[in-house]
């Protein structure tokens, strides 16, 4: 696939995100990293990984956002949270020596043939937009406490006890979007 | 698939899942549901905008000054070949396929005519499949904290409600819960506890599936 797709309005990480998924454009790749190394280390940092190692982690996930780019699909996550996903199971392989359990892939996944819904994508840039906001508004405790869950410091009970959401208000909205894609999708789910 | 399931993974679950927190045995459970789920593949997929939207607001540090080239050199790099992730097969989704290592599960007698295949033992956390006769109980067992048991095929039902292909019943150490097969097809589930933590001390980590379960 090498047809240019309309972007307009997508945020500026979605159009680096799919000149390098579609071009292989590598000064896109350089405004990628500009953006998310810093935030990557910190992130690695934060989430417990001894600092000599932190760049070695970041070097690994920029690797992989490059060398998986075909799997990114915009409608259905945004560049944040495909590379959150990517940084998260990197560490778990670093730090606990194990491999993250996977869901299987959906077809569409597998052959990395996605015609972006340029509405899908919007409606999911807006609502992480508004996700990032109700965070901004919380608390500084609540705040580091969702901070705390999303980085794996909190085992489950004790996200069940720390979070009583404000978030969940907003996040069900976002899952609403995704399920109703969801349903869109299950026909290419694997046999 | 997931139009008749009606037992879900609870959002902390989930949660912790999509952050890395999650015990090896639970992840795998979470991985085989939202394989059938729909609904909670939407769960994950929102879990994992909310982690990104952390990645992207908490604070940067700088990475050092070569960094960027020693990436951007590797680009064109040959790419080390990686397995391809195992397939499903039968009732068993590729996340069990894949702690299988893509062979047919080996059974062994628990009593009762229920047999088990245990699977993974990491991280303080224990996953099998148990095999249960139609109509049979499973045996009485306790669990240490959280237990987390997904039907593959047939169906159960105990003292909380009644779970079929995709329900995954969550229970704590007070649910003192005696399972039952539903009658025809056996029940074939996916199990997840916290390792027996207590049998560390005295026995070798390889007997602990022949006591109990």
């Amino acid at each position: 696939m090498t047809d240019k797709t309309p972007t307009d309005g997508f945020s500026e990480q979605t159009v680096w995100m799919l000149a390098i998924r579609d071009q292989r454009d590598k000064a896109a790749f350089g405004k990628l990293f500009d953006h998310y190394a810093p935030r990557l280390k910190g992130f690695i940092i934060r989430a417990g990984a001894p600092r000599a190692q932190a760049e070695d982690v970041v070097q690994d996930v920029m690797l992989t956002v490059w060398r998986k780019a075909h799997l990114f699909d915009p409608t259905r996550a945004q560049v944040s949270s495909w590379i959150y996903q990517i940084a998260r199971n990197r560490q778990i392989d670093v730090i606990r020596k194990e491999a993250r359990p996977m869901p299987e892939a959906l077809k569409a996944e597998d052959e990395g043939d996605m015609e972006p819904d340029a509405g899908q994508v919007m409606a999911l840039e807006q609502e992480t937009d508004q996700l990032r906001a109700a965070l901004d508004k919380l608390a500084p405790a609540q705040r580091e406490m969702i901070e705390r869950a999303y980085l794996g410091e909190l085992s489950h009970s004790e996200i069940r006890e720390a979070t009583g959401l404000p978030l969940g208000t907003i996040k069900s909205r976002i899952r609403l979007g995704l399920e109703r894609l969801r349903h869109e999708l299950k026909d290419l789910r694997q046999e | 698939m997931s139009a008749n399931i009606s037992h879900h993974i609870p959002p902390e679950i989930m949660a912790a899942y999509a952050a890395g927190s999650l015990p090896h045995a639970f992840s795998l459970v979470v991985a085989t549901h939202v394989s059938m789920c729909e609904d909670c593949r939407a769960e994950l997929a929102a879990q994992e905008t909310v982690g990104g939207v952390v990645l992207e607001t908490l604070d940067s540090a700088e990475v050092s000054a070569g960094l960027k080239a020693d990436v951007l050199s590797m680009l064109d790099d040959p790419v080390p070949p990686e397995p391809a992730p195992a397939k499903r097969s039968g009732v068993y989704p590729g996340p069990v396929m894949e702690a299988l290592k893509g062979k047919p599960p080996r059974w062994k007698a628990l009593g009762g005519g229920v047999k088990q295949c245990v699977l993974t033992g990491e991280g303080g956390s224990v996953s099998r499949l148990l095999w249960i006769p139609p109509g049979k109980p499973v045996p009485d067992h306790g669990h240490n904290g959280l237990e987390l048991t997904l039907v593959l095929q047939g169906g159960f039902s105990d003292e909380t409600g009644h779970f079929e292909v995709g329900d995954v019943e969550v229970a704590t150490d007070d649910l003192d819960h005696v399972p039952t097969a539903d009658p025809g097809a056996p029940c074939i589930c996916l199990a997840a506890t916290d390792a027996p933590l207590k049998f560390n001390s005295f026995l070798p980590r390889l007997l602990q599936p022949l006591f109990g379960i």
